[in-house]
């Protein structure tokens, strides 16, 4: 189990104060001007050598992108956005971090603006988030109080923090729809290229981290980048949230090590399953947008990029999900279709006709109220969406669906079965609405 | 996508002013942002003027947003109608908003709903006292916390059907109640108090500067095998398992990663294979986001069609079922997203922005393509006084066409022949960086180049 001494959010839980004073005792701020004297090409070595994948769900190595910078200004400014507008379902990691943590959150920001010639940070903070907003806003105003940012600090380089309130919209999570909102547009995702490392924020480059993979930044620097290869497997490393929620006794957050076991996961830190193993159906391990995983494969897999990879699922925002036998897995997934019919941003057709499409068949199937062969249809349908959008809502509302349909079939053709067995006067009707 | 609608013209007030702290609070916002960039703080401005209104925003607001911002009104109101936190219709004292997303939904959120549909009727209406308004929304990220609704700005967890009563009693009768957990949590820990973060050194300050000692070491390599503790460990660990970072994404998929194009680049290939290229061309479809559709891919996972082929059940050890064989057997989802291939392109893409900033603002086209590719051979002229109409090229229009003859390309073949760093160079001369690999121009002219027609 991973020791508390290698934990690097040690006020995940709120007990301490979130204060300066009370973060400094904890190691923040501890020594910032020394690892920025290290210069920028250490820090990105350092951040590579970690093998730091980022946090956002994507799982794109860090030190990578950082390095995807340009190296000298031409002219333009650089920035960094920093993507706390977290919404995907089952992840509230980063609100921790900004209540309780955000001292590590601003000396991350500092540090990877120095690595890429920014002199610019905004955090991007969804619109829900109010109390978050407060308490960041507040540690900043503490930072620019203690001279510990700003444009002349202690540090002797040039730095702002801004903090960007949202106003609700998934899509916005999305690193180029965020960048569209933050110049005060509709979040609408950019075809990619330009990559936003070229053409980003007001066409400068800019590059968008989630709020942990930045905050862990300070604390890797100072312990090096191969304490934090040490922890967790190859090229899984180091710690990660877990946001466990569902029918678990004792559902939390918690600080693991990648590759911790689903089972270890649920039973050390979650006071275990709900009415025992026996009763576990299955796990959204990366939140709502990875396919799920029934209980005979994920009871016993490692929690990391690769193995759930090859599970057919992802580790995403490792947003673990826990459903017993008592849930619907059919209207649950048909609750996720929901979710991304509401959120697409209406842009590209196949996600704006798809989603709403897919929801009311699932919608139907949930009841039986459907005929077999269409089972094969919407999984032609959500091939056709997947891959085909601008960004990837579409393939995210696909994949749900695909692995209902792959590990649930016969509890779907069940229902249908059920259904046609009892004399109803409307005709079934068909997909084609 | 949410229908939204302004409210109708009988509910909607005359005018709308800032007030004059509001107004003052609107000029630190718009002191956020560049010179010229005031339209970023529209969303705070927005938020502001919903505030001052009792919770819901007027044609009127809207208009006054724009004026101060410089915006025009349509722009606004797009932003508006967008963001799903801006009510376009007036809301009750205290606006309930029932998180009802799966974690929440699979945790009692269902119950939440029924009470309060059963105490104020449908979603979206004011109660007759003015004092609520409800309508589910989705996930509020607090799921951990499950179920939740989030009353005006504050998040209530950890609800109940009846502690949710309680609670609307208490707000409108205006006693104080608690924000955040129901049930006594502190925050997102486990109920009961959580078994990690508890060594006490973490917070009294004992570790402040203890990492100095990795640098003090390493300033003193003759010292290296004194090396205790942490840093002796993990680096020892690192150095027989370096575990580099993999440019691939944690998107699902079913590939192995060593097949990617990033890992090809990297290992000095061409980054995507001829033939994949032709195979997209065939289809015409892009490879990045197909080639795990391909039969040979079948091998990787344990999938029914592999099981059946190795004669074993296709519903595997699972079995709760018995699963017949299907024609169609359903695959896995592949890379989409930050998939392999955007990474090689993004990596490309950063190299070239690196090359060009290197140069003087003032190179021409052709010195900045130089500085990042090789030109490609061309022709004097048309063989045999007869050049391929280039424009049916998707992607390539009569100017581009003009200009490539310039270069002296005239033929599909030709166009068919660039290797990588011609494709930068063309890319970069004719600034369309990007668009030849998106577009797939090469492919496009295998195909139209190829004889038997």
């Amino acid at each position: 189990m991973l020791s508390d001494q290698d934990r690097i959010f040690t006020n995940l839980y709120g007990l301490h104060s979130p204060g300066l004073e009370a973060a400094k005792q904890r190691g923040a701020w501890d020594g910032t001007k020394f690892l920025l004297e290290q210069g920028r090409d250490w820090i990105i070595e350092e951040m590579k050598a970690s093998g730091l994948r980022g946090r956002g769900g994507a799982g794109f190595p860090t030190g990578l992108k950082w390095s995807f910078m340009p190296k000298k200004s031409d002219g333009r400014p650089h920035y960094l956005v920093v993507n706390a507008d977290e919404s995907e379902p089952g992840t509230c990691k980063d609100r921790e971090i900004m209540r309780h943590d955000p001292h590590l959150l601003i000396e991350g920001c500092m540090l990877a603006c120095f690595a890429m010639g920014a002199h610019a940070c905004y955090i991007y903070i969804r619109g829900e988030y109010v109390a978050e907003k407060h308490a960041l806003q507040k540690a900043v105003d503490e930072a620019y109080e203690a001279r510990l940012v700003g444009q002349s600090n202690v540090h002797d380089f040039p730095f702002d923090i801004y903090v960007h309130h949202g106003a609700g919209a998934y899509i916005c999570g999305e690193e180029t729809a965020l960048i569209e909102s933050l110049e005060g547009k509709k979040g609408m995702p950019r075809l990619k290229p330009p990559f936003p490392a070229n053409m980003g924020l007001y066409g400068c480059p800019t590059t968008v981290n989630n709020v942990e993979s930045i905050a862990v930044a300070g604390t890797i620097l100072r312990r090096g980048g191969a304490w934090f290869a040490g922890l967790g497997g190859k090229n899984n490393t180091g710690t990660k949230l877990f946001c466990v929620s569902g029918h678990v006794n004792r559902p939390c957050n918690v600080e693991a090590e990648l590759g911790i076991t689903f089972r270890e996961l649920v039973d050390r830190h979650c006071g275990g399953m709900r009415g025992g193993w026996d009763n576990l159906l299955c796990s959204i391990p990366g939140g709502s947008s990875v396919p799920l995983v029934p209980a005979d494969q994920i009871i016993d897999a490692k929690m990391d990029f690769d193995t759930l990879r090859g599970l057919g699922s992802g580790l995403g925002t490792a947003a673990v999900i826990v459903l017993d036998r008592s849930t619907d897995i059919v209207a649950a997934i048909t609750r996720i279709s929901y979710f991304y019919k509401h959120e697409s941003c209406g842009q590209c057709t196949p996600c704006r006709e798809g989603t709403g499409w897919m929801w009311r068949v699932m919608q139907r199937m949930t009841e039986g109220r459907a005929q077999k062969r269409e089972i094969d249809m919407l999984f032609e349908v959500t091939k056709q969406i997947e891959g085909h959008t601008i960004c990837a809502l579409g393939s995210a509302a696909a994949w749900p669906i695909q692995g209902l349909i792959k590990h649930f079939r016969p509890e779907i053709e069940k229902r249908i079965d059920r259904y046609t067995a009892n004399p109803h006067s409307d005709p079934i009707p068909m997909a084609a609405e | 996508m949410a229908n939204r609608r302004l409210a109708p013209a009988s509910e909607q007030p005359e005018s709308f002013a800032f007030s004059p702290e509001n107004a003052a609070w609107a000029k630190t916002q718009i002191a956020k942002y560049p010179e010229g960039r005031q339209a970023s703080a529209v969303i705070s401005l927005l938020w502001k003027a919903q505030e001052q209104n009792g919770g819901w925003l007027p044609r009127a607001a809207i208009e006054a947003v724009a004026a101060e911002l410089g915006m025009p009104n349509i722009r606004v109101l797009e932003v508006a109608t967008f963001y799903t936190m801006f009510a376009l219709e007036p809301v009750g004292r205290f606006w309930i908003q029932v998180c009802g997303t799966v974690p929440c939904d699979s945790c009692g959120a269902r119950g939440l709903k029924e009470m309060l549909e059963a105490r104020l009727g449908p979603p979206g209406h004011v109660s007759a006292d003015g004092n609520f308004s409800w309508l589910e929304v989705e996930c509020l990220g607090a799921c951990c916390n499950a179920p939740m609704v989030q009353i005006n700005q504050d998040y209530y967890e950890d609800l109940t059907p009846e502690s949710l009563g309680t609670l609307m009693d208490d707000l409108a009768a205006g006693r104080p109640v608690k924000v955040g957990s129901q049930i006594g949590r502190q925050a997102s820990e486990p109920q009961g108090g959580p078994d990690t973060l508890t060594d006490q050194t973490l917070f009294d300050g004992s570790r402040i500067g203890a990492w100095r000692k990795r640098f003090e070491d390493t300033a003193k390599p003759e010292e290296q095998a004194a090396k205790t503790g942490e840093a002796a460990s993990s680096e020892q660990q690192a150095a027989v398992n370096p575990k580099p970072a993999k440019p691939d994404a944690g998107r699902p998929v079913e590939r192995t990663v060593s097949d990617a194009p990033a890992q090809r680049a990297a290992e000095g290939e061409t980054p995507v294979k001829p033939e994949d290229r032709a195979d997209a061309a065939e289809r015409g479809r892009s490879t990045a986001k197909h080639g795990a559709a391909r039969p040979g891919d079948a091998d990787v996972l344990d999938s029914p069609a592999k099981r059946i082929a190795e004669g074993e059940p296709a519903a595997g050890e699972q079995g709760n079922q018995e699963t017949p064989q299907r024609d169609t057997v359903p695959q896995q989802p592949d890379a989409s997203g930050a998939s392999a291939g955007e990474v090689a392109a993004e990596a490309e893409e950063a190299r070239v922005a690196g090359a060009l900033a290197a140069l003087p603002q003032d190179a021409t086209p052709e010195q900045k393509a130089n500085a990042v590719g090789t030109r490609p051979p061309g022709l004097d002229a048309a063989r045999a006084g007869r050049p391929d109409d280039l424009t049916r090229i998707r992607g390539i229009d009569p100017d581009t066409s003009l200009r490539l003859n310039g270069l002296g390309i005239h033929h599909f073949d030709q166009i068919a022949a660039w290797a990588r760093d011609e494709i930068t160079w063309v890319g970069t001369y004719l600034a369309v960086p990007g668009r030849i690999d998106r577009e797939d121009w090469v492919g496009q002219a295998k195909a139209l180049s190829a004889p038997a027609q």
